[in-house]
């Protein structure tokens, strides 16, 4: 198409004129788009190369042993575990959540920055530093090595993010219609099911979908609570990098990657512009 | 501004939909199950470090007071050397994801904004473990890169090419950080390129000042708050994530975080406090960004009213 308006102008002996803006535009768009995926080419590649000696740019041999790799009971076991951990995460966040949303977006009280801070810490400063100290504790009541311990300490980075988004929704919310339930006979929490929970709908399915991709991408703490014994995808994925199978390790990357960026794909039109959804991102 | 006759707040609202319980009370009952996970967890942890670093021992009983761990930690030359690692990693990598990532939004903002947007937007999606691992098959000498390069005669052989995973400077870390985190600085400062800056711009345009003075008077003033904002937490997340340095850098020196954990996994116990010095260092810092991150937030929203 380009390339006709070219020829066209040059038909017309117009050719010293520059090429349209497009032509511009299209290569700044190439050259981002490979700066930006350029990574994931040896990843894709090495997920199916079966021999890829050094200075071959194509695998000698393609194989479908990380296709088996990913279909294999351990994988598929700490899949299982990832999911099951990711599901309960998300679902207790959006819990906490919508109740300290409610404050949040809809009450006025005194030490508002307190909370403020308080609520944006975790999710901002990485675990480690704040999990040694109590990875004691989760030893002496029992939690260590459990998926209960794990669940319970992925609260700390979801919670706040899901009470901050929640917030920010809950300010948007027209309280009025949640009163003329209230007129017309409707109890607490029918109103909070029939009305309440219908408006936020929104929101509360990217909160529910964000907060289930930082419990899905979560290493460290699951690590220090689960201390190995909780094998998520996260833990299988960073062993595998660590040996020198790196079919194995691209194949399981490949599993651990599908599912947030199937999730952002989705959820992208819905948070354009909104930079406190994309702060739990960043961190992921 | 608001309009005092018509405005009416979300306190005289609430006070509408039920009287009785004193609105605090009812905020701080809504509040608890939060403030419950972040006090235990999160605000438990930084105190329980600062404790355990100062010389308590929750697996011994009895506590020893001291300054020693800070003293033998900072008197380390180790320590030093990750310091000055963590420090460089940082700085270097939020500089480029800041000046990449604005790059890119002023070079996409007229044309082709919504492809680019939802391919700047995936890539933020990638889990820094999965990050690492495709720096690491990009950049390592027998990496994806060094096969381009000997495919064109450009590198002799993986000797010649040159150390960028598990190097010195911490290069690997840095080009993680930097793939990671320009996008997310591109998307809030696509997001903060709105029609009104345009217009502005167009003003300018209008009263004679040229493409460079309308970047710097203009654009770039008022994009700046809500990309700081950002860059400080790219800064953040850079000075304390511990899986992209331990699985690109070097384990000597290694930043921070991996170093807090291997003093934390040492089997002599009387490291431990050093661990939690570490950790508390790295903790407090976090926080004071944190506070210029609100700052700076609320200096934006004050200028936007």
């Amino acid at each position: 198409m380009r390339e006709t308006l070219r020829d066209r102008s040059r038909a017309r002996g117009l050719s010293r004129i520059r090429p349209p803006g497009g032509l511009r535009t299209s290569a700044t768009v190439v050259v981002l788009a490979t700066a930006v995926l350029l990574p994931l080419v040896p990843l894709l590649v090495w997920s199916v190369a079966g021999t890829w000696r050094y200075p071959d740019v194509v695998p000698g041999r393609v194989t479908r042993r990380g296709l088996d790799l990913v279909l294999d009971g351990e994988v598929v076991s700490a899949t299982a575990t990832s999911l099951l951990i990711a599901l309960t995460v998300a679902a207790l966040a959006c819990a906490i959540g919508l109740s300290a949303g409610r404050a949040i977006g809809l009450h006025r009280f005194r030490g508002r920055r307190l909370v403020q801070f308080l609520l944006l810490a975790p999710v901002i400063v990485p675990g480690l530093a704040v999990t040694l100290g109590i990875q004691v504790f989760f030893v002496r009541y029992g939690l260590a090595d459990t998926v209960l311990g794990v669940v319970l300490v992925q609260l700390m980075p979801t919670v706040p993010y899901a009470a901050t988004l929640l917030g920010a929704a809950y300010a948007n919310l027209d309280v009025d219609y949640e009163r003329q339930a209230r007129t017309l006979g409707s109890g607490p929490l029918r109103t909070f099911l029939t009305v309440t929970v219908p408006l936020l709908r929104p929101a509360l399915v990217t909160t529910a979908l964000l907060t289930f991709l930082i419990s899905w991408s979560e290493y460290i703490l699951t690590l220090l609570i689960g201390g190995g014994q909780v094998t998520t995808l996260p833990l299988l994925l960073f062993a595998a990098i660590g040996s020198s199978d790196r079919t194995a390790a691209a194949a399981l990357g490949l599993l651990v990657v599908l599912p947030p960026v199937v999730i952002v794909v989705l959820v992208a039109g819905r948070l354009r512009g909104r930079d406190d959804a994309w702060m739990g991102l960043a961190r992921g | 501004m608001s309009h005092p006759v018509v405005s009416t707040g979300p306190t005289t609202r609430q006070h509408a939909v039920r009287r009785g319980v004193p609105e605090r009370l009812r905020a701080l009952l809504l509040l608890s199950p939060a403030l419950l996970v972040v006090g235990v967890f999160f605000v438990g942890g930084v105190v329980q470090a600062v404790l355990q670093s100062l010389g308590r021992q929750p697996f011994l009983g009895e506590n020893d007071w001291s300054f020693d761990a800070y003293r033998a930690t900072l008197a380390d030359p180790a320590f030093r050397a990750s310091l000055i690692l963590t420090l460089r990693v940082v700085v270097v990598s939020t500089g480029l994801a800041t000046v990449l990532g604005v790059a890119v939004a002023l070079l996409v903002r007229r044309h082709a904004r919504g492809p680019l947007t939802t391919l700047l937007q995936s890539t933020l999606a990638v889990p820094h473990l999965v990050g690492a691992l495709c720096i690491g098959l990009l950049l390592s000498p027998s990496g994806f890169l060094s096969r381009l390069g000997a495919g064109v005669g450009a590198v002799d052989g993986q000797q010649d090419f040159p150390v960028l995973t598990n190097d010195a400077f911490g290069w690997g870390i840095i080009a993680e950080y930097t793939w990671k985190e320009a996008p997310f600085i591109a998307v809030v400062a696509l997001a903060s390129l709105t029609p009104h800056v345009r217009d502005l711009e167009g003003a300018a345009r209008v009263l004679g000042a040229g493409r460079w003075r309308r970047f710097t008077s203009v654009t770039l003033p008022l994009i700046a708050p809500p990309v700081a904002a950002a860059s400080v937490l790219v800064a953040s997340f850079a000075a304390a994530s511990y899986e992209v340095p331990r699985l690109l850098g070097q384990s000597f020196p290694a930043t921070l975080p991996v170093v807090a954990l291997q003093r934390y996994q040492d089997t002599d116990l009387l490291v431990r406090p050093q661990a939690m010095a570490v950790a508390t260092i790295i903790a407090v810092s976090s926080l004071v960004l944190v506070a210029a991150y609100l700052s700076l937030v609320s200096r934006l929203s004050r200028r936007s009213l």
